[in-house]
């Protein structure tokens, strides 16, 4: 008795695992797919793919993940790996994956016309939708918006004690020293990244969303953030995350007639390079730039469209004739781990 | 029994029992070696050149890294040891008031993943956060004006893991304790010892394997976790190793650290093992009596009501509070169906690796008594590593061997059929399922070797005698002797994968998400508050499986842990 129960439970289990396995991901021959790698965790995005699917009839299979890890993922798969897209919320992971020779030359007129040539590879290996830009958000009962200038002023002895940011681990700042490196030379950035050090409010923790809390509570002064974290701040449903957002202003730095611009960082993607779908992979890439999509990406996540002339949301927060670091994706990208060197080397953690 | 007609004295039986003779202990050795593989990979890096940035890197963070790690694992250990016997000891041996409900009550925090203990009260206490707020507000304080500890530091993850992890030492603990004869402890206190000494003579000694055992699980835990250290911003071996690989791009070198890890982990528990020396506590053959109550009255009875709520109180009660407050007034935006979906996934997941755990740990464990041979000795060390590995880790050391095999399988298939065959196997269910099992079989494979250890030889002699072949033996003597064990390991398990991220994460198939990966995809965008409703149904998953746990360690002490007169 025992044993037959044994063995009905064990078949049950065998007869489960083979269902999974075989009913998960790959099925549907028939209809075309897309698979796409993604690192973007936006809900707000399956409105792009429900829409590529309406208009092409090619089904979107999706991971979310880290996109380091998946980058790992598409290097162990191998030749045979399913992934079709990597799409990335910066230019540092695409640059990676580039350099690891997971990406391939998409040369799209389409791509090239819409898209600034800033914001994407010059080789045509990743481009770039969505312009993130790194700014300087302040506490609005403590610095008016004329003590406030550029990142290089941020190093300033006047600001001791009263700068809040997040670990130089995050690509974000990597990005933002990164073309630092680029505009000025390492000397100086190490110069500047230790000056930041002595001006911290406190050790440098959380995310961007967490210094924008520190700001309202009046843990420090000035933040380094990306600005979509405060657009959701403002834009939340809870009271007290709006009265955060109240007690916080946006600036863009490096305005002035002599400055580069403020720094912007850009979630992209690339087809990869052993991609089974290659021709939906191009037709999403193109997808992405359309109208259409720009205004989703826009909306969804308050980014700015990397399309010119999209109406955009963000026009309110911005100056009107917004000015930005016409420096190459892929320069500050490559700059990244001699970034990460000279911040852990100023002693910003 | 009527399947036991046709037993042991039939031809067809000899013939199986002797095959399985030879049979069983292969098949264990090759199981355990199949598992051993992704650690093996890992180890294999240590045979290739060290070079690249992340050398001189390393060699820059790496003594500090240690140092915390070092800090941060005696200080966990030594918490949740306090912490774990203490309490066990309480509601096993003494007598508190409400002593049923707090048995049950010091299991729950294994119910709330660390992540999310570190979620949680670094949102309460941070200097923005609703506590120091709230004091600002009443006593009109500014920056400066008053101190406060700093939850982002390695105190604040030492009382945090702590909290998560001390429930792993409470469980052997107390089962060792339920375990011990009354009369081993009668005979202490006849013989003049006061509880106290009794407690540090007679039933420490005799419970220290099952609490080396919790304690290395803590140990283990500490050292694979990522997600509260990362939240923590403390800088320690496994954070070391992520920024080796995936900031400074080099597997290789992040490789060749965890291989490190390993080697350090493979050495204190030979030491434990060295240090116990060859002692072995089989239960005897007469049933032991319940274990002497010690009664605790006045201010005794109300320290150890103390001692017994605030543990659970802050590993359970208050983060699962917070998250319950957070999701009521902001949650997830797509609460609803698809919540079910990621649920069953979840469940699905957890107990088919956690059954896979506990048939893979019999097999192991019963090689390793049939035939403890070096190799097979070895693999059942190298299988039980992975726990302390973290889960992105053995996630790549998975997927390596898997791509290869992919590319010969897919080159075969190819010849065959004429036709690529992409991935067969990464990127899939048995994928995922199979790192689960690389990661967690320390869990299982502990206590099934626990549960068959504590079953005296002279069983298998007699069963034996009696004609029962190996296998015969195990479904018809062992496994009814140890459901208790196979159970607790089966749920232990499943607790586990409930909570399980970075390997989910990473092998997980197309459109396939679990709880846990909800709660990252919001909180890794900064959306703590929303990811609440994801993390409240973790912990609501997890309670089934731990509220068992109590009960089948409450059921599987001595006296029915022992055979009746069952032929």
């Amino acid at each position: 008795m025992a044993e037959r129960r044994w063995w009905k439970a064990a078949g049950v289990l065998v007869a489960v695992v083979v269902v999974v396995v075989t009913g998960s991901g790959r099925g549907g021959a028939q209809t075309p797919v897309l698979n796409l790698y993604n690192a973007r965790h936006y809900d707000t995005d399956q409105a792009l793919y429900d829409e590529f699917a309406r208009q092409t009839g090619v089904r979107v299979n999706l991971i979310q993940g880290d996109a380091d890890q998946l980058i790992e993922r598409i290097k162990a798969e191998g030749a045979g790996s399913p992934a079709d897209v990597l799409i990335t919320v910066d230019a540092g992971r695409l640059y990676r994956a580039q350099q690891a020779g997971l990406c391939q030359r998409v040369p799209s007129p389409v791509l090239a016309a819409r898209i600034p040539a800033n914001l994407r590879d010059p080789d045509g290996f990743w481009y770039g939708f969505t312009k993130r830009m790194r700014v300087v958000a302040y506490a609005r009962d403590r610095v008016t918006r004329d003590q406030l200038s550029t990142y290089e002023d941020l190093a300033d002895p006047r600001w001791r004690g009263r700068v809040l940011v997040r670990s130089s681990n995050h690509v974000y700042n990597q990005s933002l020293v990164g073309a630092m490196i680029a505009w000025h030379g390492a000397p100086f950035v190490a110069r500047w990244a230790r000056g930041i050090v002595q001006n911290l409010a406190r050790p440098p923790q959380g995310g961007d969303t967490d210094q924008l809390l520190a700001l309202a509570a009046g843990e420090g002064d000035v933040a380094l953030v990306n600005h979509y974290y405060y657009l959701r701040l403002l834009n939340s449903a809870r009271p007290h995350e709006r009265a955060v957002a109240a007690k916080v202003g946006l600036f863009f730095p490096n305005q002035g007639p002599e400055e580069r611009g403020v720094h912007v960082n850009v979630s992209g993607a690339c087809v990869v390079a052993t991609a089974p779908h290659r021709a939906a992979a191009v037709a999403f890439l193109e997808y992405l730039a359309s109208d259409r999509a720009q205004e989703i990406f826009a909306k969804g996540n308050f980014e700015f469209p990397a399309v010119r002339g999209i109406a955009n949301p963000m026009a309110a927060i911005a100056p009107v004739a917004l000015k930005e670091d016409p420096l190459n994706a892929r320069v500050y990208a490559a700059n990244g781990a001699r970034a990460l060197q000279l911040m852990v080397g100023a002693g910003w953690r | 029994m009527a399947a036991s007609q046709g037993g042991p004295g039939a031809p067809g039986g000899a013939v199986t029992a002797r095959s399985l003779h030879w049979l069983l202990p292969a098949a264990s050795l090759a199981v355990a070696g199949g598992l051993s593989l992704p650690v093996l990979t890992v180890a294999a890096s240590l045979l290739v050149a060290a070079e690249g940035p992340w050398v001189e890197f390393v060699r820059l963070v790496l003594p500090r890294y240690v140092v915390t790690t070092v800090w941060l694992v005696l200080g966990v250990c030594a918490g949740a040891l306090v912490i774990g016997v203490g309490t066990a000891w309480l509601v096993t041996v003494c007598r508190v008031p409400g002593q049923r409900l707090w048995q049950w009550a010091l299991l729950l925090p294994m119910a709330v993943p660390a992540y999310l203990l570190a979620y949680t009260y670094a949102d309460l206490l941070q200097y923005a956060g609703p506590v120091q707020t709230t004091m600002r507000a009443w006593f009109g304080w500014g920056r400066g004006d008053y101190w406060f500890p700093q939850i982002r530091s390695l105190g604040g993850a030492i009382v945090v893991m702590t909290l998560a992890f001390y429930p792993y030492v409470y469980m052997l603990a107390r089962a060792a304790f339920l375990e011990q004869s009354g009369a081993a402890l009668e005979a202490s206190r006849t013989l003049g010892h006061s509880p106290w000494s009794t407690f540090w003579r007679v039933a420490l000694p005799l419970a220290r394997p099952g609490i080396a055992a919790g304690v290395a699980l803590v140990g283990m835990e500490v050292l694979a976790d990522f997600g509260t250290v990362k939240h923590f911003e403390l800088d320690t071996f496994a954070t070391g190793i992520y920024l080796t690989w995936f900031t400074l791009g080099s597997p290789v070198g992040a490789a060749r650290l965890a291989a490190g890890l390993m080697a350090f982990v493979l050495a204190v528990m030979s030491l434990e093992r060295l240090s116990r020396g060859s002692r072995r506590f089989h239960a005897t053959g007469t049933a032991p009596r319940r274990p002497a109550v010690f009664p605790l009255r006045g201010w005794r009875a109300a320290a150890g009501v103390a001692a017994c709520v605030i543990p659970p109180l802050g590993g359970f009660g208050l983060p699962a509070a917070a998250l319950l407050v957070m999701a009521a007034t902001a949650g997830d935006p797509l609460f609803g169906p698809t919540f079910l979906r990621l649920a069953a996934n979840t469940l699905l997941l957890a107990v088919l690796a956690g059954t896979l755990a506990v048939a893979v740990a019999a097999l192991i464990a019963y090689g390793l008594r049939l035939t403890p041979s070096p190799a097979m000795r070895v693999a059942a060390r190298i299988v039980g590593l992975g726990y302390s590995v973290p889960g992105a880790v053995i996630a790549v050391g998975v997927m390596i061997p898997f791509g290869y095999a992919d590319r010969l399988l897919g080159a075969w298939l190819h010849a065959a059929t004429g036709r690529p065959p992409g991935l067969v196997l990464s990127g899939t269910v048995f994928t995922l399922v199979y790192a689960y099992l690389v990661r967690f079989l320390a869990v299982s494979l502990g206590t099934v070797e626990a549960g068959l250890g504590r079953i005296r030889p002279t069983m298998d002699d007699a069963a034996r005698t009696l004609g029962h072949g190996p296998g015969s033996t195990l479904l018809r003597v062992h496994a009814p002797l140890m459901r208790g064990s196979l159970l607790t390991a089966a749920l232990l398990v499943v607790v586990d994968l409930l909570k399980e991220l970075p390997a989910t994460l990473i092998l997980r198939p197309f459109n396939f998400d679990t709880l846990a990966v909800r709660v990252y995809q919001l909180a890794s965008d900064e959306r703590l508050a929303q990811a609440s409703t994801a993390a409240l149904a973790i912990v609501a998953v997890g309670l089934l499986p731990v509220l068992l746990l109590d009960r089948t360690i409450a059921r599987a002490r001595g006296p029915r842990d022992t055979p009746d007169a069952r032929p």
